[in-house]
């Protein structure tokens, strides 16, 4: 056996292996850089719009002036709403899934269209909400509309997050309480529901990220270029963070001149759903920790 | 006497259970209706289309002029438009997702690994408004000037930023797919002096396939489903691309410009509809192809062995 | 009994009198993007002198500004083309009668990028470059480049008007480009030294080029007097007579010191014979 043969197969084996392995790091820098770079970029270009006034004033003088204020409160409107339709409704399908009927044809049904549900495009939503909400039913133009086209979009995310939190609740709990004479709804609502709970609001609060950022489904059926005072009713329209950087970017009037407080509502939005989103990572991490059985 | 107020109890008791049950399984079998009635709404104000106009030249007809008198409602354009955004942007996301999901999975230490799925999650919450803005004030004026092109919003542009968008779902699910390998694979593979490298390429990636296929075909169905990003960012002409630095005017974009303006129940209102179906077909393809593929092939556990 | 009725009936008609003024007073404004600066400017100056209005304004296009009137999704509709007589149709259809109020006159003028060395272009050079026949730029007495065909999409009254005037209803290439609104195209032909395309005459600002058109430069003068070709009338589109708050808020527009807010932003007041005479 020629013993060079071995070595040299054995090193361009290494080689290959070393090559591979830069890739694969390579990919993995690129990947954080291109997040680190967006939010650099837009930290430096809209930190100088940021100041109290900006978060709390309406805008003035065709947008160029002023603040972001009512766009602030019409996402929080509209989110809120969102997970008011999706969380009740999310959860009871996930209790439903996973503690009344976990075979059979009807909850294989349920997960099809759960699933399918999460793949239908923003736009299409959108123009559901249009056809259905805003027309069909005449919500009209409105935040009813919007929240419930929202709270439809994020459905899936909540389902699928219960889904996990109650499936990771040991069996045990609930055979103990069954065997303690409790009935199976007190079992869940009082034994199984709490230890998910936290995996529940996390999920909840990936919604409430998710809708907050959305841009396609309130196009038409709840956002505004401008509303002159804050929403007093659900059918009011709204200005929102996300269709406000839309609309100032392409069809405002000074496209120019508001660049700076676009920069500062994009900053905004990144700041709010980044951090909703930071907060449920930490959530998640800090209960895998604490979680001892 | 004791017997009967028990019988009653556990009679009640039941009833309750019944009604609990039904209730629930109402509310979740709700989804399913929610899914029905948006196909619903979608065929009913999209099918009217087809009196004025067949199928196939809706489909592969090249001319997209719904407002003109007689209006021309060809969506070739805007469906081959969608397929080469999508087509470049997994190019990139691809090759990104899957080496970045192996590093998570055998090869980095961790905390890396910590902070990479962080930063993968952090990337998938960024919203598509701000990576629309990002592609069309900053990568946009860099193409332009970089290579000299007569416009920065295109086919190159779009791709690039729906890339963002796709990296994590085919990171995540393939990064899934990865862990699901049994170990035995591995540790057979090393018993035989394969290297690292050797395993993960030979024996690794071909049995997660299935999940890792599954994962293209999301992220594949994520980029083409995705609004914002090409609105602002592709460029709008409703014309068959000759090259990747040509504007492009995918389905998504098409149905959120027009939308606001087409009057309802007109012949432009239904031909967006219409767009709509298409659009929702192929997304609905996608994802039951990956259901399939990840239910049909989940074989690759130890049980088979 | 009766007097619970009677207190149950009386609440109840204070409660629909208030919401219904609570609901009459919010406007509601959506449309062309070029009537946009007016009506925001105007919007602004009448809410500081009528506190309790609340008016929405959205753009998005004079087409989706006439079918929101259409819809009854709108008050006001903004737009900067006369509305078409298909829609009238429609609107008939739906028991809406559109009545149209001019509120200023506006010139779309033809602009480049300002290092592009052409001035002037005649009409139908226009049409054949917005029609894809004219190709470069040297064609027209400029440098060998590319022309990129920068154009409103179809919901822009400002599109339309300019496809009636200039292109005679000729089809717009394919290949042009569209931007949402008069805002972004001032935005990218100022960074695009290939590109032409056209806005309302009050968005032309220092960053772009406007070109003269049959040897006429735009302004106020030649727009009144037409003898700038691409002249036009803007718009605002109510069903039937304005009743209420909005009749005062179009009120407003059309008095002096709204038209004084109009030629503020760049725009041709009404000449004064000829103020809500339409």
């Amino acid at each position: 056996m020629n013993g060079n043969t071995f070595e040299s197969s054995m090193r361009s084996r290494y080689f290959k292996q070393r090559l591979f392995f830069g890739a694969v790091r390579l990919s993995a820098l690129v990947i954080t850089l291109a997040l680190l770079g967006i939010l650099a970029y837009i930290l430096a270009n809209g930190f100088r719009a940021i100041s109290w006034e900006f978060l709390t004033q309406p805008p003035t003088d065709s947008m160029t002036k002023g603040g972001i204020m009512p766009a602030i409160v019409g996402t929080l409107y509209l989110t809120v709403g969102a997970i008011l339709v999706a969380l009740p409704l999310g959860v009871v399908s996930a209790i439903f899934l996973t503690e009344y009927a976990k075979q059979g044809a009807l909850s294989r049904i349920i997960r099809i269209g759960v699933n399918c549900l999460a793949g239908v495009p923003s736009v299409v939503f959108g123009l559901f909400g249009l056809g259905f909400f805003v027309v069909f039913l005449k919500f009209g133009s409105s935040i009813l509309a919007g929240a419930l086209t929202l709270g439809i979009l994020i459905l899936p995310t909540i389902i699928g997050a219960a889904e996990e939190a109650l499936k990771a609740v040991p069996q045990t709990f609930r055979e103990a309480s069954l065997a303690l004479g409790v009935s199976k709804w007190d079992t869940i609502f009082r034994i199984v529901l709490p230890s998910a709970l936290p995996g529940i609001l996390t999920g909840a609060i990936l919604g409430v990220g998710r809708a907050a950022g959305e841009t396609a489904p309130i196009m038409f059926t709840a956002a505004a270029f401008f509303t002159a005072v804050l929403p007093k009713s659900i059918f009011d329209e709204v200005m929102a963070l996300p269709y406000h950087i839309y609309v100032l970017a392409t069809a405002g009037t000074h496209i120019e001149e508001t660049r700076p407080l676009q920069y500062g509502t994009v900053l905004v939005l990144i700041a709010l759903v980044l951090g909703i989103d930071l907060i449920a990572i930490i959530m998640r991490s800090m209960m895998r920790r604490n979680k001892r059985w | 006497m004791n017997t009967l107020k028990t019988r009653k109890k556990i009679l009640t008791q039941h009833a309750e259970a019944m009604i609990i049950r039904y209730t629930f399984g109402f509310f979740a079998f709700l989804a399913v209706l929610l899914l029905g009635l948006i196909l619903v709404f979608l065929f009913r104000e999209g099918l009217p289309l087809f009196k004025q106009i067949s199928v196939a030249d809706f489909l592969f007809g090249t001319a997209w002029y719904p407002t003109y008198t007689p209006p021309e409602y060809g969506i070739w354009p805007l469906i081959v438009g969608s397929l080469a955004v999508t087509f470049f942007a997994c190019l990139i996301a691809v090759p990104l997702g899957l080496l970045s999901a192996v590093y998570i999975a055998e090869i980095a230490p961790a905390r890396i690994k910590e902070i990479l799925k962080s930063v993968i999650e952090l990337l998938a919450g960024l919203p598509s408004v701000v990576l629309g803005f990002f592609g069309m004030v900053i990568v946009g004026p860099w193409l332009q000037e970089t290579f000299d092109l007569p416009t920065g919003l295109n086919i190159m542009n779009a791709s690039v930023m729906l890339a963002i968008m796709a990296i994590p779902t085919i990171s995540s699910i393939s990064e899934d797919a990865l862990y699901a390998v049994p170990r035995e694979f591995k540790e057979a593979s090393y018993a035989l002096g394969a290297t690292r490298y050797e395993t993960i390429i030979r024996v690794i990636i071909p049995a997660a396939l299935s999940g890792i296929s599954t994962a293209v075909i999301l992220g594949m169905a994520r980029a083409i489903g995705e609004t914002m990003v090409v609105l602002m960012v592709a460029g709008g002409a409703a014309a068959i691309p000759e090259s990747i630095f040509d504007a492009v005017r995918p389905m998504t974009a098409s149905i959120a410009a027009e939308m606001g303006e087409a009057p309802f129940r007109s012949g432009h209102y239904h031909a967006l509809f219409a767009t709509g179906i298409v659009l929702f077909v192929i997304t609905l393809a996608f994802n039951l192809i990956a259901d399939y593929i990840s239910n049909r092939f989940r074989e690759t556990g130890s049980g088979t062995l | 009994m009766r007097k619970l009725f009677q207190q149950l009936i009386l609440g109840g008609l204070c409660l629909t009198i208030g919401v219904g003024t609570a609901f009459a007073e919010n406007i509601v404004i959506k449309g062309s993007t070029t009537v946009l600066p007016i009506a925001q400017v105007t919007l602004e100056a009448y809410m500081k002198a009528n506190p309790g209005a609340k008016i929405s304004l959205s753009g998005g296009g004079s087409g989706e500004g006439i079918k929101a009137l259409i819809d009854g999704s709108t008050d006001i509709a903004n737009s900067s083309r006369e509305i078409k007589g298909a829609e009238v149709e429609l609107a008939k259809s739906k028991g809406v009668a559109p009545k149209e109020i001019a509120v200023a006159i506006d010139a779309i003028v033809p602009i480049v990028n300002p290092k592009n060395r052409v001035k002037d272009l005649t009409i139908d050079e226009l049409s054949q470059i917005y029609q894809g026949k004219i190709t470069n730029w040297k064609e027209v007495g400029g440098e060998d480049l590319q022309i990129v065909v920068i154009s409103r999409d179809s919901s822009s009254g400002t599109f339309e008007a300019w496809a009636e005037m200039v292109l005679n209803k000729a089809k717009v290439t394919p290949k042009v480009q569209l931007q949402a609104s008069n805002g972004a195209i001032v935005q990218a032909i100022s960074k695009n030294r290939y590109a032409i395309g056209y806005i309302g005459f009050g968005y032309i600002n220092k960053t772009v080029k406007p070109l003269t058109v049959n040897g006429v430069a735009a302004s106020a003068k030649t727009a009144l007097s037409k003898e700038f070709p691409v002249s036009r009338h803007l718009y605002m589109y109510t069903n039937g007579e304005p009743k209420g708050e909005t009749a005062k808020f179009i009120k407003f527009i059309l008095s002096s010191d709204g038209q004084k807010l109009v030629a503020k932003e760049g725009f041709v007041p009404l000449p004064a014979d000829k103020k809500g005479k339409k």
